[in-house]
């Protein structure tokens, strides 16, 4: 390392390149601040032994339970083999081998297609795309290979033993394209399951639960939490059910749907509309985004008659409308005021606005006084 | 007559490999033009496939990649900054080896800075060009300014070679209000329209097939201009690469798809990204007059640069040049490289071969540079970066609005809804952004 240090950080250079400019100007040092406040889950009791692990390593967790399991199953992607560059695999391919956990050549189609491949003759492919903004050039085997395999051959083979990983979302400073939430692009194509967790805990069983599905699923993990997001984690295998919805705080005066990041905004939402309005917020974590679970949605709707959908997506097309849709067709007497979408805005994630298109914690407080004052 | 066909066959299948060990001085490897006379194929003993014109054999022999010789590499000048073999020397006026030079340590200065401002959390991002600058500076060099580049993003020294100023680079990392992108991508995601450079785009590969089809729109304006392609040896494995080469060579286009083979892509190593020889290999596959050069050697990619272009105008037909090169730098500054590789490998390299050593030498040499020299550009090229930077960080950022505009040419109904919701808002709780960083919302 120190050849490369000496090269890059060359003492000297920095102290005169430094000084100069602090004197000068009043910084403007670039904020890796977060959004949120994020609020960690606790373990189930009967999940056993427990240990500390942020987001990326639950992920691991879950994997190398998934490897130690099932021997037939193989973990593959772009620079996957050292650990990838977000830490999910590191230390799988000296556990496993390097025929189980291994890199790829450069392409999310080639990595997509081979997993498609291998899940056909039963093996358990874990696929690595690198950004959920880098799934694109897989859009076709996906779209039109993996989520149509079963139908269109008459189930006589399918590929459900597919599981494709992908980080998302808004990180602070990835730009158009380390920023992206993708699972609406996925969410209109009927045979992929599209699961986002919230955090450590919740990304192990639901992981678990997308790789022993029987479908293909998209994994989608918000990349701001692999090392902000720190809790509790069984050791050891367990699921989390896909399709279900989950309400993590209980309310009934408005009801707030989001998933994954977002989330955490709606719970400091909940907060902030009891302390300032006296408005008590019920939040759902919607967790599988297909087939979603409409039920845990509706039936908190008819308790409190207002809804406030979140997702940094663009508002267009984007998943809330599609939850929104359904709960005036189902609730339409229930509601006391109109649904609100608080959504990213109709245009590519741009790097230094990103504070302003956010749909932050006062943007969906707003909606929030919106449908109380309706 | 069994006999005779089978060794004529034999020494087609190696022509590939004769063509391979030419000299130094035939850098070139044109595949053979296919022969359209149909007439001097009706005959039993010749294949008539639409698809393939070459002859019948009778025994069965496989092609060994391994068997082959690799592509060679041609070299102008070795690592002591010598010329190998006269007659290839450019004979580059000093004026324009010094300015290769200034240019060169100009790029490793201001990514010194760059890299270290980053990791001081004043821009997001960066990626470093050490190792690599004389693929920059020796291909720019050798084309005319106005042909039009799409670039991968680790190419900035083309640009500093066009006239991309100190300030705009800055002003590019930190997204500042004079950002020519307008402070919507990651840093060094640059692009100039006066320069002909198209914006960088983050997905690999992606401009690769978008150089083939300005290509055939340049050979279409018959404007003598051609297009070139940078990309590196990992997002040649995209399906958009193929696309790119394809379509290059069926459209016959003037373009020159340059590799950068530095060796890693990330932590992947070429072992784990493809198994032929190297990039350059590929190029007869798809038909493509195809050259390998020590991307180190900036007198040898100057020459395979011009002499490509040449090709691509005269013959409007592509070019693959692979330059081979090392990453000497982290990918990013999001990397740790000594996760994957050694900090001895990356010593040697930079201890051993860089393309600035060696262009030095040769300055040194010729009695062109000095110790002197050396040291008053040193702190000259330091000085004029650390302004450019403090002028980029010292600017404020754009207007928020600036977010909505160029979606579409025009801003349509919602989208200009949304900006109006946005100003509002932020008008209305303007405690918690942070405006004072922005050019004012109107
Ligand atoms: C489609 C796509 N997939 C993945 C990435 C993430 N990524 C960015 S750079 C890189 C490696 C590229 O290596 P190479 O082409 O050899 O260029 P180098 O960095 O060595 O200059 C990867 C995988 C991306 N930008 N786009
Ligand atoms: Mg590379």
């Amino acid at each position: 390392m120190a050849a490369l240090k000496g090269l890059i950080t060359k003492g000297s250079l920095q102290k005169l390149v430094f000084s100069n400019v602090r004197k000068e100007f009043k910084t403007r040092i670039f904020a890796r601040c977060s959004h949120f406040t994020y609020v960690p889950d606790t373990p189930k009791a009967n999940h056993g032994e427990t240990t500390r692990m942020n987001l990326f390593q639950s992920i691991n967790s879950a994997m190398d339970n998934a490897l130690e399991q099932d021997p037939t199953a193989v973990l593959f992607g772009e620079d996957v083999a050292f650990g990838g560059v977000f830490r999910c695999s590191i230390g799988l391919k000296d556990k496993y081998g390097k025929d189980r956990v291994f890199n790829t050549p450069l392409s999310e189609q080639g990595i997509v297609a081979f997993g498609i491949g291998l899940a056909v003759v039963g093996a358990t492919a874990i696929a690595e795309i690198q950004f959920a903004d880098y799934i694109f050039p897989a859009y076709d085997q996906i779209v039109n290979e993996a989520a149509k395999f079963r139908y269109r051959t008459g189930n006589l083979f399918d590929c459900g033993k597919l599981t494709i990983r992908a980080p998302c979302g808004a990180v602070g400073h990835g730009a158009m394209y380390h920023s992206q939430s993708v699972e609406a692009q996925f969410a209109h194509t009927a045979g992929l399951k599209v699961v986002i967790p919230r955090g450590p805990i919740q990304a192990k069983g639901l992981l678990l639960s997308c790789i022993w599905d029987e479908n293909p699923c998209i994994f989608l993990e918000p990349k701001i939490l692999y090392r902000s997001a720190i809790e509790e984690v069984p050791i050891h295998k367990y699921t989390i059910p896909l399709s279900q919805a989950e309400v993590i705080l209980e309310g009934k005066d408005v009801t707030l749907v989001g998933y994954g990041t977002q989330v955490h905004v709606l719970r400091e939402v909940a907060n902030m509309a009891q302390e300032r309005l006296n408005v008590s917020c019920e939040v759902i974590d919607l967790r599988t985004i297909l087939p979603y679970d409409f039920e845990t949605i509706a039936n908190s709707v008819v308790k409190t008659g207002r809804l406030v959908i979140s997702h940094e997506a663009p508002v267009t097309m984007g998943f809330a409308t599609e939850i929104a849709t359904a709960v005036q067709e189902e609730c339409f007497l229930n509601l006391e005021a109109p649904i609100q979408r608080v959504c990213g805005y109709d245009i590519p994630f741009p790097h230094v606005f990103e504070p302003f298109c956010l749909p932050d914690k006062y943007r969906v407080f707003e909606a929030v006084k919106k449908v109380i004052n309706f | 007559m069994n006999r005779l066909l089978s060794r004529k066959a034999f020494k087609a299948f190696f022509k590939l490999h004769e063509a391979c060990c030419l000299t130094s001085t035939q850098y070139f490897l044109k595949p053979p033009r296919v022969l359209v006379n149909k007439a001097q194929y009706i005959s039993e003993d010749r294949p008539e496939f639409p698809g393939s014109k070459s002859e019948f054999v009778h025994k069965l022999k496989f092609l060994w990649p391994e068997k082959m010789e690799g592509i060679p590499v041609y070299r102008v000048m070795n690592r002591k900054g010598e010329i190998v073999d006269p007659s290839e020397d450019p004979g580059l006026s000093k004026e324009t080896v010094i300015k290769m030079y200034k240019d060169m340590t100009m790029l490793n200065t201001m990514d010194r800075i760059l890299y270290e401002s980053q990791r001081q959390g004043r821009i997001s991002f960066y990626m470093t060009n050490f190792g690599e600058e004389g693929t920059h500076i020796g291909s720019a060099a050798a084309l005319n300014p106005k042909d039009l580049i799409f670039g991968q993003y680790r190419e900035a020294g083309v640009l500093m070679w066009r006239g991309f100023t100190l300030d705009q680079f800055m002003n590019q990392c930190y997204g500042s209000s004079e950002d020519l992108g307008k402070g919507r991508q990651m840093p060094v995601h640059y692009g100039s329209k006066d320069l002909h450079f198209v914006t960088i785009s983050s997905p690999l590969a992606t401009q690769m097939p978008q150089a083939s089809g300005a290509a055939y729109g340049f050979k279409r304006a018959q404007n003598g201009l051609c297009v070139v392609c940078y990309f590196g040896e990992g997002a040649a494995s995209e399906g958009d690469a193929h696309a790119a080469l394809n379509f290059a060579a069926t459209l016959e286009c003037p373009v020159i798809f340059f590799c950068r083979n530095n060796g890693y892509a990330i932590s992947t190593p070429t072992r784990d990204q493809y198994r032929g020889d190297g990039i350059a290999s590929r190029g007869f596959g798809y038909g493509m007059v195809t050259a390998r050069v020590d991307g180190n050697d900036i007198f040898a990619v100057y020459k395979v640069t011009k002499a490509a272009r040449e090709i691509c105008i005269q013959e409007n037909r592509p070019v693959l040049i692979e330059a081979m090169t090392y990453r000497i730098g982290h990918h990013s500054t999001s990397d740790d490289s000594s996760a994957y590789r050694s900090v001895d490998e990356v010593s040697h390299w930079n201890k051993e071969d860089t393309p600035i050593a060696r262009l030095r030498l040769y300055m040194i040499n010729k009695g062109w540079w000095n110790d002197d020299a050396e040291k008053e550009w040193k702190r000259d090229s330091k000085k004029k970066v650390m302004e450019a930077f403090a002028n980029a960080e010292g600017r404020k950022k754009p207007n928020p609005e600036m977010m909505f505009t160029d979606v579409y040419k025009e801003i349509p109904k919602h989208i200009q809804k949304q900006m109006d919701q946005m100003k509002q808002h932020v008008h209305a709780y303007k405690d918690h952004y942070p405006l004072d960083s922005y050019q004012k919302m109107g």
